[in-house]
């Protein structure tokens, strides 16, 4: 009996301590950009300055100098570009194919989706090279339309993949309903199976954004000019002069891109766990 | 409805790793138009540079490094986060801001708090007296160092992720299950190693596999915290294929490179398949 | 062997305002074969899970044998319990299987293979120990879950539910074979069903509950001859007993006993029935109709009967309930009362 209290006691303790422990090491670093954005210099450059508090009153210097002095707001709206292109690019290329295969029946529409979701592991650490070359000769260099034709390259297998298993999910009967009900079998995918899915649609653009937004390797290799960058490029290399890192505005701006796309991924997580589970969930 | 989804992904996958093979054997140069065969001339000459064995050697330290620690630490963590408690939606978000977060954000807040002279963790350091005042190490400056702190940068961002893929795994196992295990006698640590950490051993998989593919093939970490200095010493695989392929313009080097990463990729494919066969025969 | 006893046990879950269990008193008794019956949400399982000790009781305490085991963890408990899904483990072997509880109960491993032998040979598995359980059949999967509840020799045997997964025709034979089952080992077992068939044909005795409240405990015969209460007349039988508001009586009659007027001998009720439906169901025929005039006009009510020669659709028949089969409940408890003369003109 004493021994079951004091276990229990123990394991409380444990339960706090490596939830702690755990939300400090993963979190500390954003919660670092958000102090370090609201410091002034003279406090973030000052060693023997206790780092933890605000040795100097807090100042909105550094967001005005990200905002006015910087191309930031230019690259937020890049990224939202590219992201809402590739989407749509991303949705007119899944949607039919997800559909046709989740309706394939026997092992070859299996076959198919595995060997399209094994190319969403193909690397663009594998292909920039090759690929700097063809967006070269077609005279996309340093065009933010290079990154909306390569980014479906991995967008479309894995929004298959995720569309795939919410087709699955909706019965036959529904659709073999509709077409009794004198729809062809394009209508029904269109009028019957495209409404019910609106959720999994709905995860596969947001996911679709995610990576684009996090993409870095091919906005590296195939954009130069400042204008141009995503955030992914533009912050860690434009914010940047020489040796000289304007960490006040750095990591504001590493911070104000990533809460909007934390919030977002938080909301579809579960779906987004489902894809990548691949079944050995059952 | 399949064939425009396959042809693009084809045209921008196939189309160029088939190009990269035949940049390997070739003198392609950024500016060189002209072609010629130089058989196996590339490979030679990579696997003589000392930069490459470091890379080669790196690749797989942060690789099966980074895998350790974070399936030890999400194996910790999804115990903790299993049941509900007060907060705990906040704290996932919180947790997941690493793996939302763009990559290269994450590792610029990182190369902050690494900073030679003003790092937050040499302060916390010095100040506990582990070190003297200005006697911190360069955390990205000694070699040693600089791996461990790409290996644990690899680690942090991958956490959440393989966390939020073991809990779906835990939470997928049916709560009779360790309940029979309580009944029949088992405490937490049997229940843990003898019923679910077997019962968990394809989401675990399928959780290695996804980080060996992250880890391996990523270069943006490395690219921001220390563009594989100092002296070449934390340069990976496609972090060289960049620097000699992009930068130094040889694309016959780069590309020749980027193709060592083929092989693993392959192995973690074929495993990934036999995963997810195993999951639908059980 | 052990007796396993309640005492106002009570369990409020969070953010629910009526208790899923309230103030249940019980003792088994040594050796029986205990059902605990209700439909769902009746409490049956939150019950049999505090006997285990997989969940807390808000208030009350648990005794096993006799000593107070509230605080005490499943283990220290000394039960078996054998889950609705059975709940093998999926990645050990039938062997392991049976052998896990004494492995964590760290029984001395030079005993496993002649316990694990033992029970195997108890429920006619010794051939299926190298298999893995998702290559058993329902009933094996069964068998090799009451393994493992015997094999290390439990006070007492809870059962949740362990038919449900079987289908229809597989159900009575391994309704028959646990019968024999606990004949053999004679432990003491609570077993939770919604099924009154299985607690009628399984129970010693059967522990009637709704809504968490403990409506009746006794034998199959006691429950379905004297019901306590409205819920256990009409929760068991199918069809259930009739029931009729007479002023502030509530008057119950089986349908096995409402049958026509001329083959109703001695004191009885008598009314007019029309009847409304005729079901033949092989070795018996149900009746449905309306009762026609009197007190009782305008009741719906089922008679159970082995011919129904002579009745027609839409006809109107007169049928009698002998007397000393009338039940009689309070109109405002609900609960049995007395037997008195009622008059239903």
């Amino acid at each position: 009996m004493q021994t079951s209290i004091s276990g229990h006691l123990f394991r409380r303790i444990a339960h706090v301590l490596v939830i702690t422990v755990f939300t400090v090491a993963l979190a500390f670093p954003f919660y670092w950009m958000l102090i370090t954005s609201f410091k002034q210099n003279v406090d973030l450059y000052t060693m023997a300055n206790n780092p933890f508090i605000f040795n100097a009153k807090p100042t909105l210097d550094h967001l005005t100098f990200l905002f006015t002095q910087t191309r930031f707001v230019r690259w937020l709206a890049n990224t939202t570009f590219v992201g809402v292109v590739v989407v749509s690019i991303t949705l007119v290329f899944a949607l039919p194919a997800a559909y046709s295969l989740a309706r394939l029946s026997g092992r070859w529409g299996e076959r198919v989706g595995i060997g399209i979701f094994l190319t969403y592991l193909v690397p663009p650490t594998l292909l920039f090279i090759p690929l700097s070359r063809v967006i070269a000769y077609l005279g996309l260099q340093d065009s933010l339309w290079a990154l909306i034709l390569v980014y479906p390259s991995f967008t479309v297998p894995f929004s298959i993949w995720l569309l795939m298993g919410f087709f699955k999910a909706i019965p036959r009967e529904l659709e073999d309903a509709a077409m009794v009900d004198g729809l062809t079998r394009f209508g029904a995918f269109a009028k019957m199976v495209i409404p019910i899915s609106t959720s999994g649609i709905l995860t596969v653009v947001i996911f679709t954004f995610t990576l684009v937004t996090q993409e870095f390797v091919y906005a590296l290799t195939f954009l130069s000019s400042e204008a141009n960058q995503m955030i992914g490029t533009g912050i860690p290399i434009f914010l940047v002069r020489g040796d000289v890192y304007y960490w006040g505005a750095l990591m504001a701006a590493c911070l104000i891109a990533t809460l909007p796309i934390a919030f977002l991924y938080n909301l579809f997580l579960d779906r987004f766990i489902a894809g990548f589970t691949v079944g050995a969930v059952k | 409805m399949l064939a425009p989804a396959v042809l693009y992904i084809l045209l921008l996958v196939a189309g160029p790793f088939l190009l990269a093979i035949f940049y390997a054997f070739s003198d392609a140069r950024i500016g060189n138009t002209r072609l010629h065969f130089v058989g196996l001339e590339n490979f030679r000459s990579i696997l003589q540079s000392p930069s490459f064995r470091i890379a080669v050697r790196n690749s797989f330290i942060f690789t099966i490094g980074s895998q350790i620690v974070v399936i030890v630490a999400s194996s910790i963590l999804a115990i903790a986060l299993e049941k509900p408690f007060r907060g705990r939606g906040v704290l996932r978000f919180l947790m997941l801001l690493p793996w939302v977060a763009p990559i290269a954000l994450g590792a610029i807040g990182w190369k902050w708090l690494l900073d030679s002279i003003y790092s937050v963790i040499s302060w916390v350091l010095v100040a506990l007296h582990v070190y003297k005042p200005f006697g911190a190490p360069m955390w990205l400056g000694e070699p040693h160092l600089a791996i461990t702190s790409v290996l644990l940068v690899h680690s942090w961002r991958l956490i959440p992720f393989s966390t939020v893929i073991l809990l779906a795994g835990r939470t997928a196992i049916p709560k009779d299950i360790p309940e029979a295990a309580a009944v029949d006698g088992a405490g937490f640590w049997r229940t843990e190693f003898l019923i679910l950490l077997p019962m968990m051993m394809p989401i675990i998989s399928v959780a290695v596999l996804f980080g060996i593919i992250f880890t391996f093939t990523d270069m943006t970490v490395v690219y921001i915290l220390t563009a594989g200095g100092p002296f070449d010493s934390t340069q990976v695989l496609p972090s060289l294929a960049f620097t000699l392929g992009i930068q130094g313009s040889d694309l016959a080097a780069g590309a020749a490179i980027s193709l060592f990463l083929v092989p693993l990729l392959v192995i973690i494919a074929y495993l990934m398949l036999r995963v997810a066969h195993r999951a639908e025969v059980t | 062997m052990a007796v396993v006893e309640t005492r106002d046990l009570t369990k409020v879950f969070k953010g629910e305002g009526l208790g899923a269990v309230n103030n249940v008193n019980l003792e088994t008794r040594e050796g029986e074969f205990l059902v605990f019956l209700g439909p769902s949400g009746s409490g049956k399982t939150t019950l049999l899970r505090m006997i285990a000790g997989l969940e807390a009781p808000t208030s009350g305490d648990i005794l096993i044998g006799g000593r107070v085991v509230n605080d005490l963890s499943p283990r220290e408990r000394r039960i078996a319990m054998v889950f609705q899904s059975y709940a093998l483990y999926p990645h050990l072997s039938v062997y392991k299987n049976i052998a896990f509880p004494l492995k964590a109960q760290k029984v001395k491993k030079e005993l496993h293979k002649e316990k694990v032998e033992w029970a195997a040979a108890l429920l006619g598995i010794g051939a299926l120990l190298e298999r893995k359980p998702r290559e058993l059949s329902g009933g094996e999967r069964q068998r090799v879950a009451l393994a493992r509840a015997i094999v290390r020799e439990p006070a007492v045997f809870l059962l949740d539910e362990p038919l449900s997964n079987l289908d229809a025709k597989l159900r009575a034979s391994a309704r028959e074979e646990l019968e024999r089952f606990h004949r053999r080992v004679g432990t003491t077992t609570i077993y939770v069903t919604h099924d009154q068939v299985e607690a009628m044909a399984m129970g010693d005795r059967v522990l009637v509950l709704n809504k968490g409240v403990v409506h009746q405990l006794g034998t199959p015969a006691e429950v379905y001859d004297n019901p306590a209460d409205t819920f256990v007349a009409t929760f068991l039988g199918s069809p259930p007993m009739n029931l009729a508001g007479v002023a502030e009586l509530i008057v119950g009659f089986r349908p096995e006993h409402l049958r026509p007027t001329a083959s109703v001998t001695g004191e009885a009720l008598s009314f007019r029935l029309r009847v409304e439906n005729i079901e033949y169901l092989g070795a018996e025929w149900i009746v449905s109709g309306t009762v026609v005039g009197g007190r009782l006009g305008g009741k719906k009510v089922f008679s159970r009967l082995t011919s129904a020669q002579g009745l027609a659709l839409e006809g109107t028949y007169d049928f009698a309930v002998p007397q000393r089969e009338l039940k009689f409940f309070d109109h405002s408890t609900e609960k049995r009362v007395a037997p008195r003369a009622v008059s239903l003109q």
